[in-house]
């Protein structure tokens, strides 16, 4: 069996490819063999033999849908791909409105809907919460700078401000809001989130929905150390039935279909949840569920290939990971080959 | 009748590492302050845990009111432990 997975970017905003690949690998019954689709020749993923068998550069979906069907369609008339997983927010969007052509040349795929991803996009999750009574952060869309100057009188500084798929920054008062803004929207582009700052601590919950409404798994996590960017370095499994109830609750609502990352803050006065976003794809930390006895990343290939599956009933408490950095050293000959060719074999 | 609670699942080893599983927290705690967590899970009083410590460690029960006192207003800043 071949599996082709994304996000090989193990950099310091670490992509999920790598331990979705890790879990995919624990789990033996596969039996497949890693097919690495990156973005740059220096994703690091690419290089780690034990990781990927070959890797192929793909375009990113910005240069069209065509372009990536295409490159896809190249890649499958080498490697009859049998599953492909999406790691990446970005890519996601493209992938689903590929869905059908990847599955008319052979490769399935598991991946929530248009009207999902669009139901739980950051500029539209708090009408999503608000509609089902899930308590949310006040948020505004702002398009221009103008906005952040007019924001509404119930917004207190401090504030976040977030881009529409990536970064965020905490900012105290108009100037740094602005300059966020203009970072945000040099980096990544509009619209732009502001957004009622919570103050409590972060919890996560990794789970796997199965479409029809039904939690497959679900694993609650804090982060026990956050690099400047904000990403968790490591992180301990945690013990609460009211934060994996209200975690599927939101899949069930959704009718969820693949991985997803929900990301509360337990606010510090109240200890009630707010729900600040969830993630359509598994999190960088997805290992520690399948550490935990909760192997989603393969229970997402098993419902890929229409297997029937049952749903996980627990997982450990007191898992921790800690993530690491490690310098890999390979040869100019390997990094020629996928500059040049596109493809690194790992063989 | 016991004065405190502790928090639900509280978990704590041997050497007084405290685990709270529902929040991920961990907190360290000296020999004193294991016994004192240990006390209170059994269900000790105020009077109770006095005396027993009191009677183990050369202290005035005075002075080992008001560290207890102390010590349980910490307990109850990190949600460890509660008045009844």
């Amino acid at each position: 069996m071949k599996i082709a997975v994304t996000g090989l970017n193990n950099v310091d905003n670490p992509g999920p490819g790598v331990p979705v690949i890790r879990g995919i690998k624990d789990a033996k019954r596969f039996d497949a063999e890693i097919i690495g689709l990156i973005y740059d020749s220096l994703d690091p993923g690419a290089y780690l033999k034990e990781i990927s068998d070959r890797n192929y550069l793909i375009p990113y979906p910005s240069s069209g849908l065509d372009e990536l069907f295409e490159r896809l369609a190249y890649i499958n008339n080498i490697e009859n791909i049998d599953v492909l997983i999406p790691t990446l927010d970005a890519e996601l969007y493209a992938f689903s409105k590929l869905e059908d052509k990847l599955h008319s040349i052979g490769i399935k795929t598991f991946l929530p809907t248009k009207v999902q991803l669009d139901l739980r996009a950051k500029d539209k999750l708090f009408k999503f919460c608000t509609e089902n009574k899930i308590k949310v952060p006040q948020n505004i869309i702002a398009a221009s700078v103008q906005d952040i100057y007019s924001l509404p009188s119930k917004f207190k500084y401090p504030v976040v401000v977030k881009g529409i798929f990536y970064d965020a920054y905490i900012a105290n008062n108009s100037d740094e809001a602005i300059t966020a803004f203009n970072r945000i929207n040099t980096n990544w582009g509009l619209p732009i989130i502001v957004q009622e700052f919570i103050q409590g601590d972060e919890f996560n919950v990794a789970a796997l929905g199965d479409g029809t409404g039904n939690t497959i798994g679900a694993v609650g996590m804090r982060k026990l150390f956050i690099t400047d960017k904000g990403k968790g370095w490591a992180g301990i499994s945690v013990d609460d039935q009211f934060l994996i109830k209200l975690s599927e609750k939101l899949m069930e609502l959704l009718k969820w279909k693949s991985g997803a990352e929900l990301e509360f803050i337990k606010e510090k006065e109240s200890n009630e949840y707010y729900l600040v976003e969830i993630n359509p794809r598994f999190p960088a930390w997805i290992y520690l569920p399948v550490a935990a006895g909760q192997n989603l990343p393969a229970a997402l290939v098993d419902l890929a290939l229409g297997r029937k599956i049952e749903n996980f009933s627990s997982y450990d408490i007191g898992k921790i990971f800690i993530r690491y950095s490690w310098d890999l050293i390979t040869d100019i000959k390997r990094f020629e080959q996928i500059t040049v060719n596109g493809v690194l074999n790992n063989g | 009748m016991s004065n405190y609670k502790v928090a639900e699942n509280l978990a704590m080893s041997e050497t007084g590492f405290v685990f709270l599983p529902g929040t991920g927290e961990t907190f360290t705690s000296n020999e004193i302050g294991r016994k004192i967590i240990q006390l209170i899970q059994k269900g000790k009083n105020n009077e109770e845990i006095i005396e027993e410590i009191t009677n183990d460690y050369d202290v005035e029960s005075n002075t080992f009111e008001k560290d207890l006192n102390d010590f349980i207003i910490q307990l109850a800043q990190f949600n460890l432990a509660r008045e009844l």
